[in-house]
């Protein structure tokens, strides 16, 4: 097991950041933390990695309690941080230099090291200019090399793809596929559901600091939804009586427009058809996680049936 | 939680890294400061005045703007740059990431700080020998107050730092603290000739005299043996007090 969470809290006051958390991490997974601004999955992260002390219950990483183990589980993790925390006037080399030292990491094998990671993560070609010269994808690219400095059995992502273009992400992911297949354990937390989707072996789903939903992509699709997803435009004031027809049917509604979930979209249809003859279809679809997001922590839709 | 002196040097490592680079800007201007204060008054308010504490204005000035040299090198490294980078750049957030913990990255800046006062401090020394104005021997016994005196101010800097809310406030330290420190610490003129009864006190009890105190007696002032040993005392304890104060303090800010 590389990480324990057993009834985890961490309160702020009277506000509960984390509560009750209980989650475990086998070696090798790709495990992802889900949920809107402000559920609790940064916080979740620094109690892991020990920057934060739990108010309650109990962390083991490596089998090692982490607020008993703090430096030696921390020698063995990385991570990267929501917010890229570099030095600008320094170049990308300089800054994993500075890095390296925060392990302890000899000047020899460090050098070896960022040799290792500026080819890693494409950095070479602006490996000697100023940090603040680089775009945004490199700067990101940076940061991540600076968490993989110490070759960690866990790395910790915080929305590594956030405010990304479509290319950087492609590219980072397919570099913690390539961790992954070396035997990193990778815990991540976002709020892209594809994200998630092509990354996570296993996910929670966390809001308001507590756990909603968990289990893979596929298993939480099949089980807060249905495989198939159908969209369609009601008339307006139509919505519940044509729910309330339909019956037990998991819907979510936003304005005209209202999703609904079943195994047979088609036969959905044509009740659907039935009920409000003036329904139009918007799209037959496959169920992603980004509905079933929205149905356990979507405020702004309405959840029917 | 102790500290771990490899991990503290790595976090010294850091700010050195960055300063190297641009030390010209950062460091430079700050080296002439009291240079100047010394050609302005002690040669231009100075051919006024015969002597003063038993020797040339000139001379009298030399040995506490040391002090003062060594004040200003540790007060901005853990003010307004300590401030930006536990709240602006979160460097301390991405070090305690790694084994480095609470009481390294405090180890480190205050180190950090103490280089920065001895370089300023040490300097101006080597100017001071240059010009004749402190013969070398005497030269060589204030070198280690420098240090001594940057332990003091990097230990009241950071105390303070840690514990205000917006960077505002560092010019309320800077005017209303380190300015009136300045001109009422034995520097400009001798305290004890011009106070008298609760204002003696007061001064007693302000930071800075202590280290220009011992910086007189390194350069051959006759200074009470019992007097010093106070001065050193107070800079221990006040820095020590206050170091525990921020080790608690920075720890709550950095574990949240």
């Amino acid at each position: 097991m590389i990480v324990r969470c057993e009834r985890v809290s961490k309160r702020y006051g009277e506000k509960f950041a984390v509560d009750g958390l209980d989650l475990e991490v086998d070696k090798g997974q790709c495990f992802g933390l889900l949920g809107p601004n402000g559920a609790g999955k940064t916080t979740a992260l620094k109690l892991i990695y020990g920057v934060t002390p739990p108010s309650a219950g109990r962390i083991l990483v490596f089998d090692q309690d982490i607020t008993t183990h703090t430096r030696e589980i921390r020698a063995r993790l990385g991570v990267t941080l929501q917010e890229n925390a570099l030095i600008e006037v320094l170049s990308p080399v300089e800054n994993l230099r500075v890095f390296g030292r925060y392990h302890l990491i000899p000047p020899a094998a460090l050098e070896q090291r960022i040799a290792e990671l500026l080819d890693f993560l494409d950095l070479r070609s602006h490996a000697r200019l100023p940090v603040k010269a680089l775009s945004g994808g490199f700067q990101r690219r940076l940061a991540i090399a600076m968490s993989l400095m110490n070759g960690p059995e866990l790395l910790v992502l915080d929305e590594p793809t956030t405010g990304l273009d479509p290319a950087v992400r492609l590219a980072l992911w397919h570099r913690v596929r390539e961790l992954r297949r070396a035997g990193t354990t990778v815990l991540l937390t976002t709020h892209y559901m594809d994200e998630a989707e092509r990354l996570c072996d296993e996910l929670v789903v966390m809001d308001q600091g507590k756990v909603v939903a968990r289990g893979s992509p596929p298993e939480l699709i099949r089980d807060v939804l249905a495989p198939e997803a159908l969209e369609v435009e009601l008339p307006a004031g139509r919505h519940a009586d044509v729910l309330a027809r339909l019956g037990g049917v998991r819907a979510l509604r936003s304005g005209a427009h209202l999703m609904l979930y079943a195994k047979d979209a088609a036969a959905l249809l044509e009740a659907v058809r039935r009920a409000e003859p003036e329904a139009q279809l918007v799209a037959v679809r496959p169920t992603n996680l980004e509905d079933v997001f929205l149905a356990l922590t979507g405020t702004k839709l309405e959840g029917g049936a | 939680m102790t500290v771990s002196p490899r991990h503290a040097l790595a976090v010294w490592w850091r700010n050195f890294a960055m300063y190297r680079r641009s030390w010209t800007l950062n460091i430079l201007p700050n080296f002439f400061e009291p240079v100047l204060y010394l050609v302005s008054m002690g040669i231009g308010v100075g051919a006024y005045i015969t002597e003063m504490g038993g020797t040339s204005y000139l001379a009298f000035l030399a040995p506490g703007l040391v002090a003062v040299a060594a004040m200003n090198g540790a007060s901005f490294e853990v003010t307004y740059n300590a401030f930006v980078r536990l709240n602006f750049e979160k460097t301390y957030e991405s070090m305690l990431t790694t084994p480095i913990q609470p009481e390294d990255v405090l180890a480190g800046e205050i180190l950090w700080a103490l280089t920065r006062a001895t370089i300023y401090g040490g300097a101006f020394l080597i100017v001071l020998t240059a010009w004749g104005l402190v013969t070398p021997l005497h030269a060589l016994l204030a070198f280690p107050l420098v240090p001594l005196a940057g332990l003091l101010f990097a230990s009241i800097g950071i105390a303070f730092s840690l514990r205000i809310p917006t960077i505002e406030l560092f010019s309320f330290y800077f005017t209303l603290f380190l300015t009136p420190l300045f001109l009422f610490s034995d520097v400009f003129f001798p305290l004890k000739e011009r106070l008298s009864g609760v204002a003696l006190v007061v001064a007693e009890a302000l930071p800075l005299l202590h280290p220009v105190r011992l910086m007189r007696a390194a350069f051959g002032a006759d200074v009470a043996p019992a007097l010093l040993l106070f001065d050193a005392a107070y800079i221990f304890a006040l820095s020590a007090l206050l170091l525990w104060v921020a080790a608690r303090v920075i720890r709550a800010r950095l574990r949240g």
